[in-house]
């Protein structure tokens, strides 16, 4: 299925996005209790804080505190001086002490912003604020048919989870805009190892405000929340439907109803949830039992010197630094290991050019196959460098190092070793490789014929048969040069 | 002013309380009386009070990032109205 064209619908669209990101901490967000809520037995992860039992104090995970700092500064946030966290009330079973802590009217951080290109615009994205809170535990409706279930089972591991919450503006006018925006924030996340970015495992979930308005207009229109889309393209898909939804909706002459809508994916269609309509009166207030929190600047300059080079510098970094295209350079900044590893050929004698084109290609293949990355596996970075030396110096030509790749990529070992273990050096002289290529010459005529005659692919069987002669050992661009030599002789 | 019976009624939902009209309008009298005492403070002279989001002296009470013991399923679920050994079992919650 490809993503549905977007429709000029001849509003504007207005699009903000709410992204809540689960934070890479070892324990809880106010309890020590472990936060791998994934692999543990249902309900043993618990707590009397995270339970809401009776008179249980919650203290605040420091590290869940810098971890939101680090990203809202790589958001371009500020953070303010002081912030505290205040109780949002309501009752839902995932959340037993009737109150989910979180951030009101001090958060962590405010005033950001990310940038980033939709089909070679500059597109910025106000970020509102980045605030801290707790994850709520999960419902399972027992029977297969909701509606008709009589109960529903609920697991507590992942109630208190410390969840960070990124408002976005809503800047964002199309379905396009939207998704590239997801995906540069969580490229980030996962850049500055935060989240881990898994939309499907719901670790990095995604709400959208949409609304339409007539061109020109100032004031929004009414605004329709998004939910349960738990992919790039179920986001591309819901936001695509709900604007031809809308457009319909007022070009009959409609007026729409400010409401939650659920993405089906199913029926390729938003679904209003009536059962949330429920008028929204959290009472938030200040929770009485953490004390605030007073952020240092020498604290937030430190958290900002650890921030490493983000993907999109580091891009630019590669294409100026490396010579490399702006694809090239998108591709191995895309995830930071990656990078990692490129720079580390580069600084292990590899050319700039060459390291870029093997870890996309045949390195990339392999890690896809064996589900293990260069620096994980037994060949290593440094065996890889050592490897593609070869390959400048000339003493193996490149179809042998893809053998020797391969062979290695798991196993491991040293390649020049092997190299002169099973005879594998390139066979470079002149006066050994003349003799093959007269051979071949006198044993292929119609194809020296086709070359004569002006056919240059008929070039390239005459070179496959000397690298088959040869056991693939041969220096390539030397047995062209000599079948040219002596077919135009 | 004292509050309308719907403001009553909505608090009560709210707090899930269930109050017949009776229960609402002592309630609704009892929560005057409360607001109208609360309200005190709104006489006070605080021009000379620097304005505050905490009235604690404390900041900064944080621990460290490390995971300690949890309860076991058994102790989790122990007081619970009802389970199925190992999950919190509620009425049907339909989304």
């Amino acid at each position: 299925m490809t993503a549905p064209a977007t429709v000029d619908t001849g509003y504007e669209v207005v699009i903000g996005l709410e992204v809540h990101a689960q934070l890479l901490t070892r324990s809880k967000m106010f309890c020590s209790c472990s936060a791998a809520y994934t692999t543990a037995p249902p309900n043993s992860n618990t707590c009397p804080v995270c339970l809401g039992l009776p008179g249980a104090l919650p203290v605040i995970n420091r590290q869940a505190v810098e971890m939101t700092v680090r990203t809202a500064l790589a958001l371009n946030c500020e953070i303010p001086p002081f912030t505290k966290f205040d109780r949002k009330n309501y009752f839902y079973p995932d959340l037993p002490k009737g109150y989910q802590i979180s951030q009101y009217d001090l958060p962590l951080s405010q005033d950001g912003h990310l940038e980033f290109d939709v089909d070679g615009v500059r597109t910025r994205c106000g970020v509102t604020r980045v605030h801290l809170e707790e994850d709520t535990g999960t419902m399972h409706h027992a029977g297969d048919v909701l509606q008709e279930a009589t109960s529903s089972l609920v697991d507590l591991n992942r109630c208190g989870v410390p969840l960070m919450e990124i408002v976005g503006e809503p800047d964002l006018r199309s379905a396009d805009a939207a998704r590239e925006y997801l995906v540069r924030l969580r490229q980030i996340l996962v850049y500055i190892g935060v989240n881990d970015g898994n939309l499907e495992e719901g670790s990095l979930r995604c709400d959208a405000n949409v609304s339409l308005r007539v061109r020109g207009a100032t004031e929004l229109g009414t605004k329709v929340e998004v939910k349960n889309m738990n992919s790039f393209r179920a986001v591309h898909h819901a936001i695509t439907f709900e604007i031809e939804r809308q457009a319909r909706v007022l070009d009959d002459g409609g007026a729409l109803v400010q409401e939650t809508r659920g993405w089906v994916e199913a029926r390729g269609a938003t679904v209003s949830q009536r059962s949330k309509e429920m008028a929204h009166d959290y009472r938030y207030f200040p929770e009485p039992d953490l004390p605030p929190l007073q952020l240092g600047r020498d604290l937030v300059e430190s958290i900002r010197a650890a921030i490493p080079e983000l993907p999109e510098a580091r891009a630019a970094r590669f294409s100026s630094q490396y010579g490399l295209s702006a694809y090239d350079a998108a591709v191995l900044t895309g995830v930071r290991a990656e990078a990692d590893t490129y720079e580390a050929l580069v600084d292990a004698g590899v050319s700039a050019k060459v390291a870029a084109n093997w870890q996309m290609g045949d390195v990339a293949a392999l890690a896809n196959e064996h589900h293990v990355a260069l620096a994980d596996s037994g060949l290593g970075v440094g065996g890889l460098a050592a490897l593609l030396a070869l390959v400048e110096s000339g003493a193996i030509n490149g179809s042998t190092a893809k053998e020797l790749l391969s062979e290695l990529y798991i196993v491991g070992g040293d390649p020049a070793a092997l190299v002169t273990e099973r005879g594998l050096g390139q066979v470079g002289d002149a006066a050994q490789l003349a003799a093959v290529v007269a051979e071949v010459i006198e044993a292929n005529p119609k194809a020296c014929a086709d070359f004569r005659g002006g056919r240059e692919a008929a070039l390239q069987s005459l070179v496959g048969q000397v690298m088959k002669a040869t056991r693939g050992r041969a220096d390539a661009r030397m047995v062209t040069t000599l079948l040219r030599e002596r077919l135009s002789g | 002013m004292p509050l309308d019976p719907e403001e009553v009624a909505h608090v009560a939902l709210l707090a899930r309380l269930g109050l017949d009209g009776e229960e609402r309008r002592r309630m609704g009298a009892d929560l005057d009386r409360i607001l109208d005492h609360v309200s005190a403070l709104q006489r006070a002279d605080i021009s000379d009070v620097p304005e505050t989001a905490q009235v604690g002296a404390l900041v900064n009470v944080w621990r460290e990032d490390v995971p300690a013991g949890s309860l076991s399923q058994e102790q989790a679920l122990a007081n619970a109205p009802d389970t199925d050994g190992e999950y919190f079992k509620v009425g049907a919650i339909q989304e």
